[in-house]
């Protein structure tokens, strides 16, 4: 699987992207593929704030539930609303319109902290 | 089988338990019992109890006549000694009858989406209040007094331990009704929902428009709950309201000393993922059938856990399964019939006695009753049980009873309890 | 390879009950009134009556019992066979507790009539808790609790009351990982945050782990004994010292309890309080989902805070005692699934306390033969003696693709109920077995037979497998859609 180099990735298969201060965060092709079908995407709305490293939702498949958390702080710009009627889309494209929400950072510099591609390949190459 | 298993005698099976952990004694109860001993021994005991009496009780728990077919289809040993239908393949019986009920308690209620049941109607009102703090993020319940006494003692019991102030609003002196200024003085932006019982404790229906009006105004959503299921049969449905709880006694399930019983809980559409306990859905199998799952389970306490959004794992399948059975064999001429034989059953009681309340009431309502216990100890003389008399949860109500008359309540002993009542 | 247990035959068809539907049906009759009509609009007021029911169905009797009984025979049940689900308990349901049950003096009693003429009830009421507190050594019970997790429930908030009136109700509970999902989101419910206990290598309590998680902040243990991989807690009298030193409590959850009746009692182990769940371990019927009975059993000093009423015994009458100032309140109205409690006695007096026993041994026996017999096909992570159910690994045979749940699925083309799939969480790919005491040796051969052919299956041919179910009349389903898409009630087209 090819992981977009211009994202960063966390520990709990999130991934981010940063541009103009924007952060728009999802889940990595490897998040969906352990879930399995995805069945339901649990958002929150423009306007509410996300704390780095806090929950901010939740993914569903038929038996699982996993959290996501947030890669970055800052208040929500945009949800995704594909993912209210189109749930499957994040299993078939997890890293491009599947995306979860946008974001704006407030704390930008924290976005070099996080694994790029190659570290992320290796992380999940040793996790599995 | 020891043998196959490496043992010499059973008790080695133990060596496991520690010595200190070991029962030191043969249990102290006697040795078991042949089935006509048993039978000969819950005869005795049931013959201790009211038998041959009629009866004036409500107040929760009704008389209501038991259709024969209601226990030829719950004795089936398929419903009866199945589990959970979580193996979807081999459990599509009763995986369509929750279909069945769901929809029907729908069609009920007006709601959108109804839960597989929950244990019975006051443990169905806690959990309204937790879906309403869910939904809308605020803290207080305002509940009406004029709801189940025992129904406001189970909320206080969940509510307390997860910091929900539960504030009560008052009833009309003169209509039995909620009163309207009393909910007006105590809706604030903090409050989660209204709960309310129609018909009430009382007996009264309530103006539901009226009250989600003011409960939506703030924000707060509307829970209708009812004790008396045959009143769905010819009540306008609540669709004012967000939440409907309520308990399903009536439809063909024995009084039996309080339970069980089942409950049940239905709500808007766009409520469906905080609506708590199982859900059944339609979906396909592999050659295109139509079949049915347990579906959303994602909500439930084996995959959430502690995030759950409730602990509740039972449900009344079986207890849910008789109103089922019953709601279909009455049908939609039997329900109105029904309801309407109890309201005129009522409507003729309330007649001959002194109604404390003056607001339209269902199949039972107050009576005024001096010396209310006096008069049940005369009438128990005459072989009637009396109604309720309310000075128990209400002081201010005392010297009243609460009475109730079903389709099962005969005239002549309406007419003989009337008679001692006036006497 | 043709299962031998179960062959094909005919089964019927049916709809939905709204299809079947045509207006004028009924299937009921009342009696004529003895009353004067009233006018529902007239005594309720127009907008208080409802118009007709849309959509309610309109069927004849003959309609209604075809329909069941067509929709019963697409169920698995006891009654036709081994129902092997681990921590579930299936076993047979006697009927004698159904027929005592509908007695007219106990099914009719109204829980608000006089006391004078409810001794029978209260009676019954009384014996099951004696009979109870024998079986576990505690000291005192409550019956209301409508099922095993409001029982967990009402076990909380008695903890959280008795440490309240200490001074502190403190914040944490404790869970071990093997825990059923019912015991954190209990916790969460009576306002405790969850910390879960890592098991040690042997799947217990790892005391050393314990010892360090518990402090002032935590109010109790709750842990399920025999444990989830259906094995005793050899230390759960060091955990329960460990507990009891800092002011804590032990909790446990009585769904294993059958293992234990006549052999060994919680209150002689050091457990405070714990439920018990009638509908398992007393044979009360499961019901597709219910009704159960949750009773809660308590040591001494949690006594003044059990719900109210309390069944106390005055001269020679019995009587409801509501006078607890502290009690923690009802967790359910009236005095709990009366109904439930009658076959529970019912049960208790069948058997006796020496058959009672008896029933324990046979179904430890049961689960030890089973793992003597399927430990050569099945890896068996924790390989010790068992009590009442047995835990196996799909790990052999998840290496050629094939999980437990696949497995399971195959087993209903055998004529058994699938055993519980990946539960506890603590064994990778879980099988977990509990025959009871209800199978014969003969039954139990025949599961073997069908194990043992389903693992060499997976080795042949695991296509069959993984496409099982096959001999059902539904297929496999697709919860998928119903989870994307949910429809939870029928519309008409």
């Amino acid at each position: 699987m090819n992981y977009p180099e211009k994202y960063r990735y966390t520990k709990e298969h999130e991934w981010v992207a940063l541009e103009d201060g924007i952060a728009t965060i999802g889940i990595t092709h490897h998040a969906q593929s352990e879930l399995g079908d995805i069945v339901y995407v649990d958002l929150p709305k423009p306007g509410a704030s996300v704390e780095k490293g806090k929950t901010f939702g939740s993914v569903e498949s038929v038996k699982a539930v996993s959290d996501i958390y947030a890669p970055v702080g800052g208040e929500v710009t945009e949800a995704n609303d594909l993912l209210a009627t189109k749930p499957e889309k994040l299993n078939e494209d997890p890293h491009g319109a599947a995306w979860l929400i946008r974001v704006r950072a407030s704390n930008p510099e924290e976005f070099p902290h996080l694994m790029d591609a190659a570290e992320y390949q290796t992380y999940v190459g040793a996790e599995s | 089988m020891l043998a196959a298993c490496g043992l010499r005698s059973a008790n080695e099976l133990f060596d496991q338990v520690p010595a200190a952990a070991r029962i030191d004694h043969a249990l102290n109860i006697a040795p078991g019992l042949s089935e006509y001993e048993i039978a000969d021994t819950f005869r005795a005991l049931a013959a201790k109890n009211a038998v041959g009496y009629a009866s004036f009780l409500g107040a929760g728990v009704y008389s209501h006549y038991r259709p024969v077919v209601v226990d030829t289809i719950v004795s089936r040993g398929e419903f009866l000694t199945s589990y959970t239908p979580y193996q979807s393949e081999i459990s599509q019986g009763t995986l369509t009858t929750i279909f069945e009920f769901q929809t029907m308690i729908c069609q009920l209620t007006g709601m959108d989406v109804a839960n597989a049941s929950m244990y019975d109607g006051s443990t169905a009102v806690p959990e309204t209040a937790m879906m309403a703090v869910r939904v809308t993020k605020r803290h207080r319940i305002l509940v009406a007094r004029s709801v189940h006494p025992e129904y406001r003692d189970v909320l206080r019991t969940y509510a307390k331990n997860q910091g929900l102030p539960v504030d009560e609003f008052g009833y009309d002196d003169e209509s039995g009704k909620v009163d309207l200024g009393d909910l007006d003085a105590k809706l604030t932006r903090e409050t989660a929902c209204v709960i309310i019982q129609s018909p009430n404790f009382f007996g009264i229906v309530e103006d539901t428009n009226a009250i989600a009006e003011r409960a939506h105004a703030h924000g707060a959503l509307l829970v209708y709950t009812f004790a008396e299921a045959v009143s769905l049969g010819l009540l306008e449905p609540p669709r004012a309201a967000d939440i409907v709880a309520g308990e399903l006694q009536s439809y063909a399930i024995s009084p039996s000393y309080g339970g069980p019983f089942a409950g049940i809980m239905a709500a808007k559409e766009q409520f469906i993922r905080q609506l708590p306990g199982r859900l059944v859905g339609e979906t396909k199998d592999t050659n295109g059938n139509r079949a049915f799952c347990l579906t959303l389970a994602t909500r439930e306490q084996h995959i959430r856990r502690e995030k759950a959004t409730s602990n509740i794992c039972t449900n009344q399948a079986l207890i849910a399964l008789m109103a089922t059975v019953f709601m279909e064999l009455y049908g939609k001429q039997g329900l109105r019939e029904l309801a309407t034989q109890n309201l005129a059953k009522s409507r003729y009681l309330a007649s001959k006695l002194k109604p404390r309340f003056n607001g339209p009431s269902f199949n039972e309502f107050v009576a005024i009753a001096p010396g209310a216990d006096e008069i049940n100890r005369r009438l128990l003389e005459r072989k009637i049980i009396g109604g309720l008399p309310l000075a128990r949860f209400y002081p201010e109500l005392a010297g009243t009873m609460l009475l109730c008359a079903t389709e099962m309540t005969k005239r002549a002993d309406m007419d003989t309890l009337a008679e001692v009542f006036n006497s | 390879m043709i299962p031998s247990k179960v062959r094909r035959h005919l089964v019927q068809n049916e709809h939905l009950i709204f299809e079947q539907s045509s207006p004028g049906k009924k299937g009921y009759q009342l009696p004529a009134l003895d009353v004067p009509e009233v006018d529902s609009v007239a005594a309720l007021g127009a907008g208080n009556v409802r118009a007709a029911i849309e959509d309610f169905p309109e069927v004849s009797e003959v309609e209604v019992i075809r329909h069941f009984t067509r929709l019963s025979t697409w169920n698995y049940a006891i009654d036709l066979g081994m129902y092997p689900l681990g921590s579930c308990t299936m076993k047979y349901n006697p009927r004698i507790n159904e027929a005592v049950a509908r007695i007219e003096g106990l099914a009719w009693a109204h829980p608000y009539q006089p006391e004078s003429l409810s001794q029978g009830a209260m009676e019954v009421t009384e014996r099951l808790e004696q009979a109870l507190l024998e079986i576990t050594g505690l000291d005192a019970i409550t019956l209301q609790p409508a099922a095993g997790a409001h029982g967990e429930l009402t076990g909380i908030l008695l903890v959280r009351a008795f440490l309240e009136a200490q001074g502190s109700p403190r914040k944490r509970i404790l869970t071990p990982d093997s825990a059923h999902g019912t015991n954190p989101a209990t916790a969460g419910i009576a306002g405790y945050e969850v910390r879960n206990i890592r098991s040690n290598d042997q799947g217990m309590i790892d005391l050393e782990e314990l010892a360090r998680a518990v402090d002032s902040d935590v109010a109790a243990l709750m842990v399920t004994n025999p444990n989830t991989l259906g094995v005793f807690e050899e230390n759960i009298v060091k955990a329960a010292d460990i507990l009891h030193a800092k002011g804590a409590m032990v909790y446990m959850d009585g769904a294993n309890m059958n293992a234990l009746v006549g052999i060994a009692r919680p209150g002689d182990f050091g457990i405070d309080v714990m439920h018990l769940n009638l509908h398992k371990t007393f044979s009360t019927p499961h019901g597709g989902g219910g009704p159960g009975g949750g009773p809660v059993a308590v040591r001494k000093h949690l006594e003044p805070f059990l719900p109210v009423p309390r069944l106390r015994r005055l001269n020679d009458a019995l009587t409801w005692d509501y006078d607890r100032p502290q009690s923690i309140g009802k967790v359910k109205a009236f005095y709990g699934n009366f109904g439930v409690l009658v076959r529970a006695l019912a049960y208790i007096y069948a058997h006796g306390g020496p058959g009672l026993r008896n029933a324990t041994v046979d179904a430890v026996l049961n689960a030890n033969y089973l793992r003597h017999r399927l430990r050569p096909y099945f890896d068996l992570p924790y390989d010790r003696p068992n009590m009442h159910e047995v835990v196996f690994s799909d790990d052999r045979q998840a290496a050629k693709g094939v999980r437990t749940g696949d497995m399971a699925k195959r087993l209903i083309d055998y004529g058994f109920h699938p055993y519980t799939v990946s539960f506890p969480l603590i064994v990778h790919g879980a099988l977990m077995i509990e025959p009871t005491e209800t199978e014969s040796k003969r039954e139990l051969d025949q599961f073997v037979e069908a194990m043992i052919a389903i693992a060499s299956e997976v080795d042949d041919e695991p296509q069959t497998v993984l496409t099982a179910p096959h001999m059902t009349r539904t297929t496999k389903v697709d919860e998928v859609t119903a989870a994307r898409k949910p429809i939870v009630r029928w519309r008409p087209a």
